[in-house]
């Protein structure tokens, strides 16, 4: 006999399974056979994706090492606390909304990575944290990350299942159910991180009107502008990224930022001198970048 | 039939608008009924998308036309099926395994392309106009277009520094970076905006054309 408390949990299983099983099959529809092991075409991008290791994990073992790592100020993760202490002397809850992404979405792993940053705080600060989930493999991974946060501070009495929770898959019922929430539980925070598409005005709006103070942080381009014009910080592009190293301060993050930050020295360094030698007549870096797929 | 779905579809327009003025028991009928009907579809959806088709009638062709090399599905369907180990809490961590298999392969698929189209089309696409100039092949606007490019970004990239002091050239470099993303986002705010008003006039319109016939 299946109890009425069990029909959520039911509900939430049969899309988890149809979702895992969707994801698990769903590159067995192109039929086409290639018996290539290694991919030629990608060359490049393997190369690349190995110096670029190489620099992380190089940063990572100097981080470690004791090696200081310096971090500049971003303003959005030092309101985090702020948001935090807020909604502890309010009494209120704390709203964190992850988006539309999925488990696969780098804004969406980012996200999930400042939560369990958060969800250490509001465990030792006993402050309510909602997580309204969209996607339910983010859900199962959010569970199992704050739970996990919980557990390291010490607190996992405080944890609350119930409170990190499935709405639904569609992008503007997901919109309308947090607007809802917002206006009935008037949380004293919200963090809106990870991937957005349409309904990030709709949230950051709602968010504003029942006067939240408001976090946000996306790669989405064309949705900063509405976090930028609606929200008290927003974390614009790889800010996002760097976030959960901002604040956890743990060597292994420290040093994959620093490391992240040589890339884009390479980067840098590789526009300058592809301009310098068009400008001379000299093509082969731009071939190069032309040709790396 | 059609004149029903017209005022049903007006009723709920109605509702969802009326939380412009404050929540009130309409906006919430339509919210939840919007949730229930979505979550309804999605677990349909779910079921006839991905369950049979990719794993149940493979499982049941493998085990009735006896191709055993079919049950190898078998391994993706137990990952899956992991994730009900959270049912129950001796072995819930079980559930880390499809998890990390399922951010893996997300990872794993992502960089790849965020590389190629974020990075490397990118840059190809600011050097490119550099071979132009010297061909002699652009005139003076395109000229400037392309080196205020240059300039956006590098000032941009320098902005997203996060290992150095924002300080002396340096800040002025990232400020000046900050400058060129909100120009940017200014410009996709407005374009976005228009395309909102252009949904707004399209409700309207619906409620005023097909609902009320007024026009």
């Amino acid at each position: 006999m299946i109890s009425k408390k069990m029909i959520p949990l039911f509900v939430l299983l049969v899309v988890v399974f149809g979702y895992s099983c969707n994801l698990a099959f769903a590159q067995e529809a192109p039929a086409e056979v290639d018996t290539r092991l290694f991919h030629t075409g990608k060359i490049w991008i393997f190369v690349s994706v190995i110096l670029f290791s190489y620099a992380i994990i190089h940063s990572i073992y100097h981080a470690r090492s004791g090696g200081n790592i310096f971090i500049r100020r971003i303003a959005g993760l030092e309101a985090v606390d702020e948001a935090i202490g807020r909604s502890t002397e309010m009494g209120r809850p704390i709203l964190y909304i992850l988006g539309l992404g999925t488990v696969g979405d780098v804004a969406t792993i980012a996200s999930m990575n400042i939560l369990s940053q958060v969800a250490r705080k509001t465990a030792d600060y006993e402050t309510p944290l909602r997580v309204p989930c969209n996607d339910p493999i983010v859900l199962n991974v959010v569970r199992e990350m704050v739970k996990a946060a919980y557990l390291d501070e010490g607190r996992p009495d405080a944890y609350s299942e119930d409170d990190i929770f499935f709405v639904t898959e569609s992008q503007f019922a997901y919109a309308a159910a947090v607007d809802g929430m917002m206006v009935r539980e008037k949380p004293a925070a919200v963090f809106l991180q990870g991937t957005f598409y349409a309904e990030s005005l709709i949230l950051a709006e709602t968010g504003n009107s029942v006067g939240a103070i408001q976090i946000a942080g996306s790669d989405s381009d064309s949705q900063l502008p509405f976090f930028i014009t609606a929200c008290d910080y927003t974390l614009i592009g790889e800010e996002l990224y760097a976030a959960s190293a901002y604040l956890s301060r743990e060597p292994m993050l420290l040093g994959s930022l620093k490391g992240q930050d040589y890339g884009k020295f390479i980067l840098f360094a590789g526009i300058v001198l592809g301009v310098t030698l068009e400008l001379v007549g000299i093509t082969w870096v731009t071939t190069f970048f032309q040709e790396v797929k | 039939m059609e004149v029903l779905g017209i005022w049903v579809a007006a009723f709920f327009t109605l509702c969802i608008y009326s939380f412009l003025y404050r929540d009130n028991p309409f906006y919430r009928f339509a919210e939840h009924l919007f949730v229930g009907l979505s979550v309804g579809y999605g677990i349909v959806f779910s079921i006839h998308q991905g369950l049979i088709p990719f794993a149940w009638d493979p499982f049941w062709e493998a085990i009735t036309k006896r191709e055993f090399m079919g049950l190898l599905k078998l391994i993706p369907i137990f990952i899956g099926l992991l994730f009900f180990a959270r049912v129950v809490p001796k072995y819930s961590w079980l559930i880390r395994y499809p998890i990390a298999i399922l951010i893996g392969i997300g990872a794993g698929r992502a960089i790849p392309n965020v590389m190629d189209a974020r990075i490397f089309r990118q840059v190809y696409g600011t050097l490119t106009p550099f071979g132009q100039i010297h061909a002699g092949a652009l005139g003076f606007f395109e000229i400037f277009g392309a080196i205020l490019m240059l300039v956006g970004v590098i000032c941009t990239l320098t902005y997203f520094f996060f290992s150095i002091e924002h300080r002396g050239a340096v800040g002025g470099i990232s400020k000046v970076g900050i400058i060129f993303l909100m120009v940017g986002f200014g410009s996709a705010f407005g374009n976005t905006v228009m395309g909102r008003v252009s949904l707004l006039i399209q409700r309207v319109d619906f409620l005023l054309s097909d609902w009320l016939r007024l026009i």
